[in-house]
């Protein structure tokens, strides 16, 4: 009886909330280490040196550059990437497919690859000079650190925004048709306040990106407060004020976490519950044809042909054959970090989503917005820290791939954790409980009944991994065992010593196998059977 | 499917630290901490492997960056050999005693300038600073005599330096040791006030140079020799201050065996192969550097070595080890 009383208390659920705990909770443990370690340091300094660090004149300039870029980049996302979404959702285009993945694309070229490509334009001897015969200047510093982010970014609003829209209930915007308003009135009063959970989730991952990112700005020489961590770290003795430098990048991003739950709440608040999700009628294109597709094509032009431009044109000057014995090396290097990484997180994210979607409560809620605190710890900080814990507590993993894995599957894990709540939310608790009732035990019923469901989910989140950890940076900088080699790491040390040639075909790779994945990615969600 | 998935998420971990330790036993290996370029090393490592069998794992990063790491990982370092950019970071690390004494028949072999007094690193090849131009944008008889003209008005906005890299850490450790902490600061300050550009690294200077960026820029030398090698009319030109400047400085790249290593015997070999002719041939006819050692070929793009030594100031190396000096200097003027 009193176990018959529990269950259902729980409603039958497969997994119970304890159980979930145990990887949640893990992934705490693995956030907070970071978080004592930089206010461990930080509150070393002496008080007048603590004064002189905190009060710089240098922090307020790099708060504001970092404000501007961040903005900047989601500003120009909005306007490159609305339209697209909308244009590949719901007007009756030809291609629409290939369109959408060309929009995707992006998410499998590395920043820093664009950012070389955008530099390689200007200049007396760049690909302009040579190919128009005038020179333009060098892209560098907030323009050339706005245009590279943007288009390295642009994906993760087009993607969301696509899905939102996709999943719209058709009834509304037909409803307020019948109510006299016309397309754009439409569009505007009814589609786009709609649209605003896609807009808040992406501008939040987008922003963490910027606000984490080093490649680019580093070779665009503007100053984040990433850009000045890293040197701080590399260069500095005490990493004092590396350790104020992240908790400052710190707060910045906590700020954001706040702002988007406070913006979040207010949404769902005037939210009229869920309709039907029908298929949305496609827009003729009627006259504004030619500008769709002339939008279109400009914008895949800015955001994929240029950033590989510069790859292509590598490759046509010189492909350096001799290098592609180090290829192979460095392709197992990157997916025996990245394989593992996707595959890690897919099932992290489980339990997270898992508890949000079937134990809806404030804890949950404040455990979901764990791993994006920990996503928004600045990677550099992160493993400088796991460094000093590894060292100090575990030495004998000190430089293993596992610390690597590790490292990149905690970092990672919230862009894992979206696509596998929205494929939870599609499994009714009550299959769980006719499972349960048909006598098959807990764990039974979650493969029998949720795991199909969610399995695309995890596959998704595997996707999306896989290519973030391919294209990884800093973390590999300094966690990678010795002689580790990664097709980013080549591409990174071979373009900064103008080795275009050799580093032509580990550029080639990354974008081949990561644009394959982001093929599969889209053609499997734009399949009928998904809908 | 149920047992599959269970046993899948069972025996990942597990594979995972297999891998690891395989990795860790395997063959006879040697870990070198490189602060030197992987595109200017490599070639020679793999020849050492070759040769010797030993398997030779490199991490690559920044040599201050390395410096720092090892004395954060202290005896726990996983490496054996610490390759540095220049002599600074090789006598930061060398005064927390984390240098092994290297053996006479080692030290034997290269002049006494270019090695540490107590024995504990050497050189493994010699470079000078220089001053890189753009020939269209500078003309000859305007180029500035000596890194204190840098600050003047006409230079506002058109010079270039990488104030990260070590090699330029080095040139201001010995300009803090040739005119004093006070004149170094204010030249810094100067430079800073004039608008000048920080790049991250030696070559994307003489890049910027090409580009039309910047006119003036003081890298390492052998930078720009690479990039004429594969075209010769490259649009960028080097040349030296007037002699004894501190902006000419001669410097050296160098290694040391870490006490921590667990295989000295194959470190010290390694040592032994880089100071090898073979090595030291392929160090200046490849990379553009200066041989330590006699009876190299010479390389005919390279001003000969008696006449880069009476340009450049007089300056004793192991002096320069106050790395930590020039970074904090560095910060305190906000360049770093």
């Amino acid at each position: 009886m009193l176990n018959l009383r529990i269950v259902k208390a729980h409603r039958y659920f497969s997994i119970p909330a304890a159980v979930a705990g145990v990887p949640i909770l893990a992934v705490c443990i693995g956030g907070l280490i970071p978080l004592v370690y930089l206010s461990i340091k930080a509150l070393s300094a002496e008080g007048t040196a603590l004064m002189q660090i905190v009060f710089r004149w240098r922090n307020a300039r790099l708060f504001l550059n970092t404000l501007l870029l961040t903005s900047g980049v989601l500003v120009l996302n909005l306007l490159l990437a609305t339209p697209a979404a909308w244009l590949t959702s719901r007007m009756d285009l030809k291609g629409r497919h290939l369109w959408t993945v060309l929009c995707a694309l992006p998410l499998a070229i590395p920043g820093y690859v664009t950012a070389y490509a955008l530099l390689a334009l200007g200049g007396n001897t760049g690909i302009v000079a040579q190919f128009f015969g005038t020179s333009i200047p060098r892209l560098s510093g907030y323009w050339g650190s706005l245009l590279a982010l943007s288009a390295y970014t642009s994906p993760y609003l087009f993607l969301n925004l696509r899905t939102a829209l996709l999943g719209l209930d058709p009834n509304l915007e037909e409803s307020a048709r019948s109510l006299g308003y016309n397309h754009y009135e439409a569009f505007f009063y009814v589609i786009l306040p709609q649209l605003r959970p896609a807009f808040y989730a992406s501008g939040l991952i987008i922003s963490l990106h910027v606000l984490g990112d080093f490649g680019v700005v580093s070779l665009m020489r503007y100053e984040t407060f990433s850009y000045a961590l890293y040197t701080e770290y590399t260069l500095s003795f005490d990493h004092i004020y590396a350790a104020w430098l992240a908790l400052m990048l710190l707060i910045f991003t906590g700020g954001l976490l706040y702002l988007e739950t406070k913006l979040l709440n207010q949404v769902t608040l005037h939210r009229a519950g869920h309709g039907t999700t029908g298929q949305p009628s496609l827009i003729e294109p009627g006259a504004w044809g030619i500008p769709a597709y002339l939008y279109l094509s400009v914008l895949i032009f800015l955001v994929v042909v240029v950033p590989t431009g510069a790859v292509f044109l590598w490759i046509f000057r010189g492909f350096d054959v001799s290098a592609l014995g180090g290829l192979l090396e460095a392709l197992i290097g990157s997916l025996s970090a990245a394989i593992p990484t996707g595959i890690l997180c897919a099932l992290l994210a489980v339990p997270f989503a898992y508890i949000s979607v079937r134990h809806p409560s404030g804890i949950s809620n404040a455990l979901g917005r764990v791993a994006y605190i920990v996503y928004a710890i600045p990677p550099l900080a992160f493993a400088l820290s796991l460094i000093f814990f590894v060292l100090n507590v575990v030495p004998f993993i000190y430089k293993t791939l596992l610390v690597l894995i590790s490292a990149c599957a905690l970092h990672f894990l919230a862009e894992a954790i979206g696509p596998v709540r929205s494929s939870l939310y599609q499994v009714s608790p009550n299959l769980e409980e006719a499972a349960r009732s048909l006598g098959y035990s807990r764990v039974q019923s979650f493969f029998r009944t949720v795991f199909p469901v969610l399995i695309r989910g995890m596959l998704t989140a595997t996707a999306l991994v896989f290519l973030a950890t391919m294209k990884e940076l800093p973390l590999t900088f300094l966690l990678s065992p010795a002689g580790y080699e990664t097709l980013a790491l080549n591409v990174w040390s071979y373009t900064t010593e103008a080795m275009f040639a050799e580093a032509a075909p580990y550029a080639l790779a990354i974008l081949v196998f990561s644009g394959v994945f982001v093929g599969i990615l889209i053609y499997r969600d734009e399949s009928p059977e998904n809908r | 499917m149920f047992t599959n998935r269970i046993s899948m998420f069972n025996y990942i971990l597990p594979v995972l630290l297999l891998f690891t330790v395989i990795g860790a036993v395997h063959a006879e290996t040697l870990t070198v901490y490189s602060g030197r370029s992987k595109s200017l090393v490599e070639p020679i490592i793999k020849q050492f492997e070759q040769e010797t069998g030993i398997e030779v794992k490199v991490s690559y990063a920044n040599t201050t960056q390395l410096a720092v790491t090892l004395l954060t990982e202290g005896d726990k370092s996983p490496a054996a050999l610490f390759w540095a950019q220049d002599a600074g970071a090789l006598g930061a690390v060398s005064k927390k005693e984390m240098f092994e004494k290297l053996p006479e028949s080692i030290l034997g072999q290269v002049p006494s300038d270019f090695r540490d007094a107590n024995g504990l690193w050497v050189a493994t090849s010699g470079r000078a600073r220089v001053l890189s131009y753009s020939p269209e944008r500078v003309k000859m008889e305007e180029l500035p005599q000596s890194v204190f003209d840098l600050v003047q008005p006409m230079w506002k906005d058109r010079v270039g330096w990488a104030p990260t890299n070590a090699s330029f850490q080095a040139f201001v450790t010995a300009l803090r040791m040739q005119v004093g902490e006070e004149r170094t600061e204010e030249w810094l300050r100067g430079m800073k006030a004039n608008g000048v550009k920080k790049y991250a690294k030696n070559t994307p200077i003489i890049e910027a140079l090409a580009a039309g960026e910047i006119d003036l820029g003081l890298p390492n030398h052998y930078y720009l020799l690479r990039f004429k090698k594969g075209n010769s009319s490259y649009p960028v030109a080097q040349t030296f201050f007037k002699a004894g400047d501190p902006g000419n400085l001669v410097n050296v790249a160098g290694i040391g065996v870490l006490k921590s290593s667990d295989n000295k015997a194959a470190a010290v070999r390694f040592v032994a192969f880089l100071l090898s002719p073979k090595a030291q041939q392929y160090f200046t006819s490849d990379v553009f550097e200066y041989p330590v050692i006699e009876g190299v070929i010479p390389n005919a793009n390279l001003l000969p070595l008696s006449e880069l030594l009476e340009l450049a100031p007089t300056f004793d190396l192991n002096q320069m080890d106050d790395l930590e000096g020039t970074v904090d200097l560095l910060r305190g003027v906000e360049i770093l």
